[in-house]
């Protein structure tokens, strides 16, 4: 026999997590937790183990504020695994430093390119053979948009 | 004795500068120094400038069709209003802004206020504000720092007009002289809460300026004009009167109307706006967790067509139970607009308003309440906002709402929704 015992709507229990949590969704996801029937038979072997499934969103997306989406057109950053079609995960917020991916907007256009940094100027590189370095100069209009934390590729 | 020290009230009013202007650049860098517009619904007014705009003498709310000569001699390049776009910068903002402060009460799409009593060196402060939001959503802004909201949006108003402040003005830093001095130059009008009609009478007592409205006894004008604008007297002075509200009340009314691209005569055509436009009314009551116990419709011919025949009526329909559902609220929307309508007149807008509005938790329970039927009709409406939230605004929708929409507004220029939808990104070249 099976007794079950169901927490009421709005349990001083959640109220208390309701208080605690500034965390909404896990507040919802614990409540959840709470108000499930709760067998008076032996207990699941997994309740300890509870996680919570992988979300790609929480892994790839760092600050929602910040974090853009752009689709790649051109092949010119393929040896950096970089193809045409990508969607890129780009964070304004992340400091551009040498090396990294970066959109920069070169006369009114976005580009994806690798930024170097050296002592005669900053440079746009591109990741094939085909496509030359970028040497910026001062008159030029250049700023970096952002910069590239991930690019999803679909196979 | 033990004296507390006195800590001076410091409220921000943050401001994005030509906030509609400043999304379309951003993900248009090449507009940038560029005169750029943004037009309202179906392209009639302007409702955002960029500067070079503002700078060639283009008012707020002209008319764009009187301005196409000069858009074409100037390079003015439009946009019809792009609100999806506008309203995710928006969240953005506002959230970097909440991290900011304690207290936040998002005033409107662009602007907020922040409470920032007792930190210490705000100036500094505020540049850092615009610089994080420079560089995490791109969006410039202006801040200005006051004792009071009233004067926060005039310090507001000083930062975006005299570049010498570097987009910050902090009246508290402000010696009372130099104050007074920045208060005599800005006119009574542009007060926050002085409307044109008050500021016509409050010329008629010779109070033009900011500073005269300041030094207006508050006795006198309490009894010309009552205790509101005696408490803006009051903020003037540097006593804060209003308080941040932090949490918007739920809508007591929902109203959604649109003029329609061409003019629409035949009920079937009509028929399929009010569904439309019901259903996003009914969508935004359901966000905010809501109920609607009545449901007016509103019809118009062109009331700037004066040689056409003119009619307009308007008709509430109470519902039996309030309710959510979009099948209930349109069914009680067509029977108001088959009431109004009338065959032989071109009709140019319509649109439904939602009222009497509850909290859905405090819905009340009658004797005859099909719970099994609510709860169904619930759980429809919840999978029906979660997927046009995912798959994009209107992938399911009720069929009477039309698949061609001949009626649909004219947004000849809208740019691409590139924060919301998957194929509108910008383009990245390689």
């Amino acid at each position: 026999m099976q007794l079950s015992l169901t927490l009421p709507r709005r349990s001083s229990a959640s109220v208390l997590l309701s208080m605690t949590h500034p965390n909404k969704e896990l507040f919802y996801r614990q409540r959840a937790l709470l108000r499930r029937a709760v067998p008076a038979g032996f207990p699941s072997p997994a309740d300890d183990y509870v996680g919570q499934r992988i979300s790609l969103d929480e892994h790839l997306i760092g600050r929602r504020e910040s974090t853009f989406f752009m689709r790649v057109a051109g092949d010119s950053m393929r040896g950096l695994g970089i193809f045409d079609g990508d969607l890129l995960v780009v964070d304004k917020a992340l400091p551009a430093t040498h090396g990294c991916v970066v959109i920069a907007v070169v006369d009114g256009e976005f580009t994806v390119k690798q930024l170097l940094c050296t002592p005669e100027g900053q440079v746009l590189r591109a990741a094939h053979p085909d496509y030359p370095d970028m040497h910026i100069k001062p008159e030029q209009d250049f700023t970096i948009w952002g910069v590239v934390s991930w690019n999803v590729h679909k196979h | 004795m033990i004296q507390k020290p006195v800590i001076r009230r410091a409220i921000a009013l943050v401001d994005c500068n030509n906030f509609y202007v400043s999304c379309e650049r951003l993900f248009r860098p090449d507009l940038e120094g560029r005169p750029v517009v943004i037009l309202s619904n179906n392209d009639g007014c302007v409702v955002s400038r960029s500067q070079e705009v503002k700078d060639l003498g283009v008012p707020m709310a002209a008319p764009w069709f009187q301005l196409k000569d000069m858009a074409k001699k100037h390079g003015i390049i439009a946009f019809s209003s792009n609100y999806t776009l506008y309203a995710d910068l928006s969240n953005r903002v506002m959230r970097l802004l909440s991290q900011f402060s304690p207290e936040q009460e998002v005033y409107s799409i662009d602007e907020c206020f922040l409470e920032l009593t007792g930190m210490k060196e705000l100036t500094r402060y505020a540049q850092h504000m615009r610089s994080t939001l420079r560089q995490c959503v791109g969006i410039p802004v202006c801040v200005g720092i006051a004792a009071s909201k009233t004067l926060a949006k005039l310090a507001n108003h000083v930062a975006k007009k005299q570049p010498g402040y570097n987009g910050v003005c902090n009246f508290n830093e402000l010696p009372e002289d130099q104050l007074d001095a920045l208060l005599d130059k800005i006119s009574a009008g542009e007060i926050w809460g002085v409307g044109r009609r008050t500021s016509l009478r409050l010329q008629e007592m010779r109070i033009t300026t900011a500073l005269a409205l300041k030094r207006a006894p508050a006795k006198r004008i309490r009894a010309e004009f009552g205790v509101v604008l005696e408490r803006t007297v009051a903020e003037l002075n540097g006593t804060a009167c209003l308080e941040l509200d932090e949490i918007t009340p739920p809508r007591s009314q929902i109203i959604c109307s649109r003029s329609f691209g061409v003019s629409v005569s035949n009920l079937p055509e009509l028929e399929q706006a009010v569904i439309a436009y019901t259903s996003r009314a009914a969508e935004k009551l359901r966000s905010q967790h809501s109920l609607a116990s009545c449901i007016q419709v509103s019809l118009r011919t062109n009331l700037h067509k004066p040689q056409e025949p003119q009619y307009q009526s308007a008709i509430t329909v109470p519902l039996s139970a309030a309710s959510d559902d979009t099948r209930l609220l349109c069914r009680a929307a067509l029977s108001g607009l088959r009431h109004l309508y009338r065959s032989g007149y071109a009709y140019q807008k319509t649109g439904v308003m939602l009222s009497g509005i509850i909290a859905a938790a405090e819905r009340p329970r009658t004797l005859f309440d099909d719970v099994a039927a609510q709860e169904k009709s619930g759980a429809l409406m919840t999978t029906l906002d979660q997927i046009n939230r995912r798959m994009g605004s209107g992938t399911v929708q009720l069929l009477g709402e039309g698949i061609r929409k001949n009626w649909a507004m004219k947004q000849r220029n809208m740019s691409r929704r590139y924060t919301t939808e998957l194929n509108e990104l910008a383009t990245a070249h390689a």
